[in-house]
Formats: structure tokens, C-alpha cells, sequence
């Protein structure tokens, strides 16, 4: 693969092949029952917070909003299920702080059925109301993102937009929601997309899909529709091809320059999950209340990718998925490469929570084994960094608290995360971890 | 209920790639070279090899000791340093040198800088260019491969007591020698005497040489191996031997009289053991691919400029350290390209720009 990786050009330079370990594919999505108590933070976008709509004791109905926007880079809070507003108060969240939250009680005997809804004539919608429909909707990027979907399609005139790019890739190991979602829901997807690009005034759209998920491929170009503004290219499967920037690269064989964004190469890329539910939710006229989640890793009783309500706490995910020992485990919100680790079982699944993975403790990396090496400059990072980085420089800078250097010199700007470097690097400098806390602090620095 | 929740930073998987088995490959991939050289020279062979990588190893203990730094040996790299030093002496060199030679390699070459990870130049070659200086003759005293009675009885010199000089060997040597044997290497002959060897001298391990550089074969499979499994960058042997054939065959074709026949400058001497385990070394070679094209170049270059230029009849040790020496300036005028970045064509690599300096 090595020696001749450069004889295919038809995806991104660079980047890793992870062992894929996708073996929830095959079953479909299940439902997972309403837990009796949800958490619902009002930070579960990037953006300002929204603004609590109800106060405790108020009685609220399965998709009725609890929540408003507060401003643009803001959505609404939609009630998960039917119950009584319990509290809003400070509640864990995945990243640690304690965070404003709405907790709700549910009512166990209640149907369940969502009543709050209006549907609407989406064709009869500009596109500066659609926007309007979109971000009350509640919807956010739902690959991990969490950026408020009208925001992101909200384009400046300055620059007009040729191709909305469907991510498809699920380019990280373990998760198959968006895998499952493609497979059972083309046809709200194609109805997503539609939207999207009148929202954004794309005239086409190509959906990304990696060679290890062909039987979604398929699945959507059965559902193609006739007038061929919308395509289906597969890719080969790469890590981080999910990734807006090599996503483009890959399909246009365009680079987003440093600093800029895709609407500046003409492009606006959206998750399938994202736009299938947008598809699914629009013409309902409904909030977003649940999302797909992939819960797997070694040692689940039942893993599978589950349509789990917003708000549901951690522990009764995993309760109901076979974890019985969750606490002596490694729990991740996300994919293996990217995810959050979580110190708190009380974390609620939120809007941006794709994957539940449980890992085993490695006692094999506890003590001796996990001993980091200091850098022996076999440049495997250097060949694996998909933004064309340094990271054996960045990580030297970084242990002499060189920050400064890294962003001016040696574009830590550009580093995106995707924990390639560490994860081939063979002395175990966690040098993805590095970059974020010198991005912190750099941020921190420039106010 | 206690929470015993682990904590860690993304990412969450592992290629399981790790020093200890980078470096473990390169033993195993260096112990059929070894074997080859205790075919050929026997028991002296032999002890050489265990000499120095039991003192390399036993300094690196020490050294990490010292330094308060974990005293594991299970990274192997000593091993490694160990074996490639041996394989980089005359057969007959006295075993109480040999132990100098190893020490030396680890306290100045590795220990001084840093340990593992840290060292500028390839430990072997420190230990190695140290003997040349401090020995002169017995670094330049050579034996017949595949003598007589190789497998019973040492070499002379090999048992010299330490801080003694060797006993002459010629005498020795006079008694053992297949005919034309001269005492000098190929190199040295063709240098002094204008002789070139012939292609199946070198091949065969019949050349006179030190001990681990007399198969080419061998060396190039043991580095493939190692090449495949990723443990090996195979663009620097690469380089180094395609620029070393370049410039010779340059020189040949401007003088056939004067300089020998490209196959000639790749056989002869250590440059295919150096091109292929110490030029690859990777603590003291470039990481970005550009870099290391241009690292290996300069190598193979600088190993023909050395032998057909300079006092020495042997240039890759010295060119290797220029490498090693230049390595970090090669990293830092040769950045990759970042993503999205124009594309500016070689002239955009070599563009030292700190573009906004806070």
C-alpha cells in the first residue's frame, strides 16, 4: 500500500486505513425505549445557548419546542417525549463543565406520539423562509459537528455555490449510523438534498460514499432522481475522508485553501444523517427529538444502531444495550479516532452524539506499556497527516511550550484533529492531544 | 459506587505501531548478515558481534541510569547500534578495541545527546569513526574469508589484551591466504594499484572487507524485508545507491581509465550495509519526503566524492555523518506542502517563510 498509494489519485494524499471494525452494518435500526428521566442541555450546538421556553412543573408534549434560538448562530430545544419539566439546572456534560439543562420526567404511560407539528408547503417557501423552517427545526450537523444546519446553508451572496457534497464517507471505524440511515432512508435523504440545494442554490449534488458501503451506494442510486442533478460517486475508503476539506479534494479534486472555507472553492457539504432527517422532519413540520446512535465495542451485549431520544441519559443507553459494568469501562461519544471519552454516565445523548463505544480497560497499556518514547523521527506522521502538517516538529514545539511557532511556522491552524499522527506514531506521544491543548491556548492568547 | 470510568484524549485506537518492534525488526533483520560474516570469518566473527553488542548494550544501561531515564534495553536500539558496529569492523579487529568502539558509540554518539530519540548522528559510526582515528592500523588490517580453520581457532589479533597492540599478522595472514589475497580492499586497490575487483568476488563474500559489508545480495533482501513491513524507509537506500551509480557512472563515462564502472562503486566497500541500515536510521534522517530524497542523494553523492577525492579509500562512514548532520536543516527547508497551500514546485520548497510572525 505504501509503495504505491501514489498511483491513486482519486481521493486525498495521505491519511490512514484503521481496521474498520463496522460489524453493526448489517442489522437495522432499532428504537430504543424513552428513558424516565432526560437531560436536555441548551448547549447541544456550536453557538449561543437557546433560551429555556418552559419552567419547572410545566406539563409538555413530545416535540412541542422547550427551548428558543437566540440569535442566528443559535437553534431550538424540542421535548424528546411527553412528561413535566423537572428542574433546569446545572447538569454534567460530556466535555466535563456542568452545563444549564432542562430535566425532564417522562410520563412512562403515556403513547408517545408526536403532536406537536405543522406541516407545511415547502414549495411555496422562499429560500430565506426555508432557512427560517430549517433552524426551527432544531437541526444541527449530526456527524459530531453540531453546527446549526440554516447557518451552515445560509451562504453569502458573495459567494455562490455550485455543488452540495453529501457526506456519506463514515469514514471512521465502529459507526454504521449513517451506513444504516443511507440504507433504509433514501428517499427522506433525496428529499434533504432537494431542500438543501434550494436553500444554498446548488444545482447539483454528489453523495460521497466509501467502497466498504456499496450496498448503500446502491441503495441510494435507486432513488436517484430522473433529472441526474443528484449522483452517487464512491470513494476508496480513507481515514479522515469524512472530513469536509478531503471529502471536496476527493470527489472535485479541488483543495479548500488554508483558512478558508468550502463556500469559498463553490461548495457546501452536508452529513447524510443531517439531511435525512431534515428530509424527514421539514415536510412533518416537526423538531428534531431523536437522532441514530451507534452503540458498539467489544463486550456488548446488544450492539446496533439504535433511533435513541435526545436527552437520554448514558447509563440507560448502555443499561439497555448489554453494558452491565459500564462504569469500569471506556465509555466514547463519537467515532475511535475523534470521539470525547466521558467521566460521567449522567451525560445525556445529544444532538452531535453519533456513536456510544464501549472499550475495555487495556490493562496491557496501564502501567509498563503505556510508557511514551520520546520521538525518534520515523516521519510516519509526516506521511499520514492528511492537512500536510509537520506533526513530529509540532509535537517537539509543543513540548517546549513553543506555541507560537507552531501556529506561525508551522500552520497548527490547519490541524483539524483528525488524530492521524497519533494514532501511527510509534513511541505513543499523544500528539493529537498536544495540538488541541496548543490550539487552546493560542486561542486563549489571541482573546 | 466507586466510577472507574478510564479518561483518555482521542484518538481512541492505535495502528499498534511501536519503537520496541521497529526496532526488533531491524535485530532480526541484521542476524542473517551476522550469520553470513560468522560463515565466513568464524569464531573471530563471532566474538566481534557479541563484543560489541553486549558493551553497547551494558553502556546504554549505564547511561540511562545516570540519566534517571527508564534503564529498559527492550527498545532494542542498543542491539541494534551493537550489531551494525560490528558488521562495520575488520574481522581481525582486537576485541578489547571493539568494546572501546561500542562504548563510545553510546556515550558520545546517543547517551551525550539525549538517549533514544535525540541523537544527531548514527551511534555505530560514531563508534566506528572513533576507532579509525584512535587505531589506525587495525582498523586497516584485513583477513581472507572462509580461511582454514576458522571455526576452531580465533584470529591472532582478535584475543590482544587490552590496551595492547596487536601482534603483526602478515605472518599469519601468510599461512592462511588463498591465493591473491593481498591484505587491502577492493577499494584500496583499485585506488593504489588500479585493480578492479571482479563483480563475483563481491557476490560470493570472497572480497576483502569488514565483516558484515561482503554480500550485497543479502544486505538488499534483509533491507526489503524490513521495507515491506514498513519499518524501513525505503526511498533513502533508494537515493543513495541511485545517486552513488549517477556520479560514478558520470565519472566513468568522462574518464574509463581513471574510474571504475558504477557496479564496481556499489559493490565495493560498506555502501549497500550503509545505504540500506544506517543511512536509514531513523532518529538521524529527515521526515519530510522531500528531505529525505535529498538526504540520500547527498549520501551516495558525497561517498563517490570522498573515495575518488579524498585521502580516504572509504567515504560512506563520513558521508552518512554529513547526512546526519544536515538532516535537521533538510527538515526544516523542505516543509511538505500544506493542504490548500499553492503549489509552488520545488523552488515553493526551499521558501523559507514564516509568513506572520506575532
Amino acid at each position: 500500500m505504501t509503495f504505491l498509494s501514489f498511483l491513486r489519485n482519486n481521493s486525498f494524499a495521505r491519511g490512514v486505513h484503521p481496521d474498520a471494525r463496522k460489524s453493526t452494518a448489517g442489522s437495522p435500526i432499532r428504537r430504543m425505549p424513552f428513558a424516565s428521566r432526560m437531560t436536555l442541555p441548551l448547549a447541544q450546538h456550536i453557538g449561543t445557548p437557546a433560551v429555556p421556553l418552559v419552567r419547572a412543573g410545566e406539563e409538555v408534549v413530545r416535540g412541542q419546542p422547550i427551548a428558543r434560538a437566540d440569535g442566528h448562530l443559535s437553534v431550538p430545544i424540542h421535548a424528546p417525549a411527553d412528561g413535566v419539566i423537572e428542574a433546569i439546572e446545572l447538569k454534567p456534560s460530556a466535555r466535563g463543565p456542568w452545563v444549564e439543562s432542562i430535566v425532564l420526567r417522562v410520563y412512562e404511560a403515556s403513547t408517545q406520539e408526536i403532536r406537536w407539528a405543522e406541516p407545511r408547503d415547502l414549495e411555496a417557501l422562499s429560500p430565506a423562509e426555508l432557512l427560517r423552517a430549517i433552524q426551527d427545526s432544531g437541526m444541527v450537523g449530526l456527524g459530531g459537528a453540531t453546527f446549526p444546519s440554516h447557518a451552515k446553508l445560509s451562504v453569502p451572496e458573495s459567494h455562490p455555490i455550485h455543488t452540495l457534497i453529501v457526506n456519506g464517507c463514515e469514514c471512521e471505524p465502529y459507526l454504521t449510523c449513517d451506513h444504516r440511515l443511507m440504507l433504509e432512508y433514501p428517499a427522506d435523504l433525496m428529499v434533504g438534498i432537494r431542500l438543501a440545494m434550494r436553500a444554498i442554490g446548488a444545482s447539483r449534488a454528489i453523495i460521497g460514499v466509501e467502497d466498504n458501503k456499496l450496498d448503500a451506494a446502491a441503495a441510494m442510486r435507486a432513488q436517484l432522481p430522473a433529472d441526474g442533478d443528484i449522483t452517487v460517486r464512491v470513494v476508496p475508503t480513507k481515514y479522515p475522508q469524512g472530513a469536509e476539506k478531503m471529502l471536496i479534494k476527493a470527489l472535485l479534486d479541488v483543495e479548500v485553501p488554508p483558512g478558508k472555507l468550502p463556500m469559498h472553492v463553490g461548495v457546501v457539504v452536508n452529513n447524510v444523517g443531517t439531511l435525512t432527517q431534515l428530509g424527514q422532519l421539514l415536510p412533518a413540520g416537526q423538531g428534531l427529538t431523536e437522532r441514530v446512535v451507534t452503540v458498539a465495542g467489544p463486550g456488548i451485549g446488544k450492539p446496533g444502531d439504535y433511533w435513541v431520544p435526545i436527552g437520554t441519559p448514558m447509563r440507560t443507553v448502555l443499561g439497555w444495550a448489554g453494558v452491565p459494568d459500564a462504569d469500569a469501562r471506556e465509555i466514547v461519544l463519537g467515532g475511535p479516532m475523534m470521539g470525547l471519552a466521558v467521566a460521567s454516565l449522567d451525560v445525556p445523548v445529544t444532538k452531535g452524539v453519533s456513536g456510544i463505544l464501549v472499550f475495555d480497560p487495556r490493562p496491557e497499556e496501564s502501567a509498563a506499556g503505556r510508557r511514551e518514547y520520546p520521538c525518534i523521527k520515523c516521519g510516519e506522521c509526516v506521511r499520514v497527516c492528511p492537512m500536510g502538517l509537520n506533526p513530529s516538529m509540532l509535537g517537539m514545539l509543543a513540548a517546549h511550550r513553543e506555541y507560537d511557532r507552531m501556529g506561525a511556522e508551522f500552520h497548527l491552524g490547519e490541524c483539524f484533529e483528525c488524530g492521524c499522527c497519533a494514532y501511527v506514531c510509534p513511541s505513543r506521544i499523544p500528539l493529537t492531544q498536544q495540538f488541541r491543548a496548543a490550539k487552546g491556548i493560542l486561542r486563549r492568547r489571541a482573546g | 459506587m466507586t466510577s472507574r470510568i478510564e479518561l483518555r484524549a482521542a484518538p481512541h485506537v492505535s495502528k499498534g505501531a511501536s519503537v520496541e518492534r521497529i526496532m526488533f525488526n531491524v535485530v532480526v533483520a541484521l542476524l542473517p548478515i551476522c550469520a553470513f560474516a560468522v560463515v565466513q570469518y568464524g569464531l573471530s566473527a563471532l566474538a566481534l558481534i557479541v563484543t560489541t553488542t553486549l558493551t553497547c548494550m551494558a553502556s546504554e544501561r549505564l547511561f540511562n541510569r545516570l540519566a534517571g531515564r527508564p534503564a529498559a534495553l527492550s527498545d532494542w536500539s542498543a542491539a541494534i547500534t551493537g550489531l551494525l558496529l560490528a558488521l562495520t569492523l575488520p574481522p581481525a579487529f582486537p576485541l578489547w578495541m571493539a568494546a572501546v568502539a561500542g562504548f563510545v558509540a553510546i556515550a558520545l554518539g546517543k547517551a551525550l545527546f539525549g538517549g533514544i530519540g535525540y541523537n544527531v548522528f548514527n551511534p555505530a559510526l560514531v563508534g566506528r569513526a572513533f576507532v579509525q582515528a584512535a587505531f589506525p592500523a587495525a582498523i586497516t588490517t584485513w583477513v581472507p574469508a572462509y580461511y582454514d580453520g576458522r571455526f576452531t581457532a580465533f584470529i591472532p589479533t582478535t584475543l590482544t589484551a587490552p590496551l595492547m597492540t596487536p601482534p603483526n599478522l602478515s605472518e599469519w595472514v601468510g599461512r592462511h591466504a588463498v591465493d591473491g589475497f593481498t591484505g587491502a580492499t577492493p577499494m584500496a586497490r583499485w585506488k593504489f594499484e588500479n585493480q578492479i575487483a571482479e563483480v563475483g568476488d563481491f557476490l560470493s563474500g570472497m572480497a576483502t572487507a569488514s565483516v558484515g559489508e561482503t554480500s550485497a545480495p543479502l544486505i538488499l533482501i534483509c533491507g526489503l524485508f524490513l521495507a515491506v513491513r514498513g519499518f524501513l524507509d525505503w526511498r533513502i537506500p533508494v537515493a543513495v545507491l541511485g545517486s552513488a551509480m549517477l556520479l560514478a557512472l558520470v565519472f566513468h563515462l568522462a574518464d574509463p581509465g581513471r574510474y571504475p564502472p558504477p557496479v564496481f562503486v556499489l559493490l565495493s566497500g560498506g555502501l549497500v550495509l550503509g545505504a540500506v541500515f544506517m543511512a536509514t536510521d531513523m532518529a538521524t534522517s529527515p521526515v519530510t519526503p522531500l528531505g529525505v530524497w535529498l538526504y540520500g542523494a547527498l549520501i551516495g553523492a558525497l561517498t563517490v566524492v570522498i573515495r575518488y577525492f579524498g585521502g580516504l579509500t572509504e567515504g560512506v562512514m563520513y558521508a552518512i555523518l554529513i547526512g546526519n548532520a544536515l538532516a535537521p536543516l533538510l527538515d526544516q527547508l523542505t516543509p511538505p506542502r500544506v493542504f490548500g497551500q499553492a503549489r509552488g514546485g520545488l523552488r515553493d520548497h526551499f521558501r523559507r517563510k514564516p509568513e506572520t510572525r506575532p
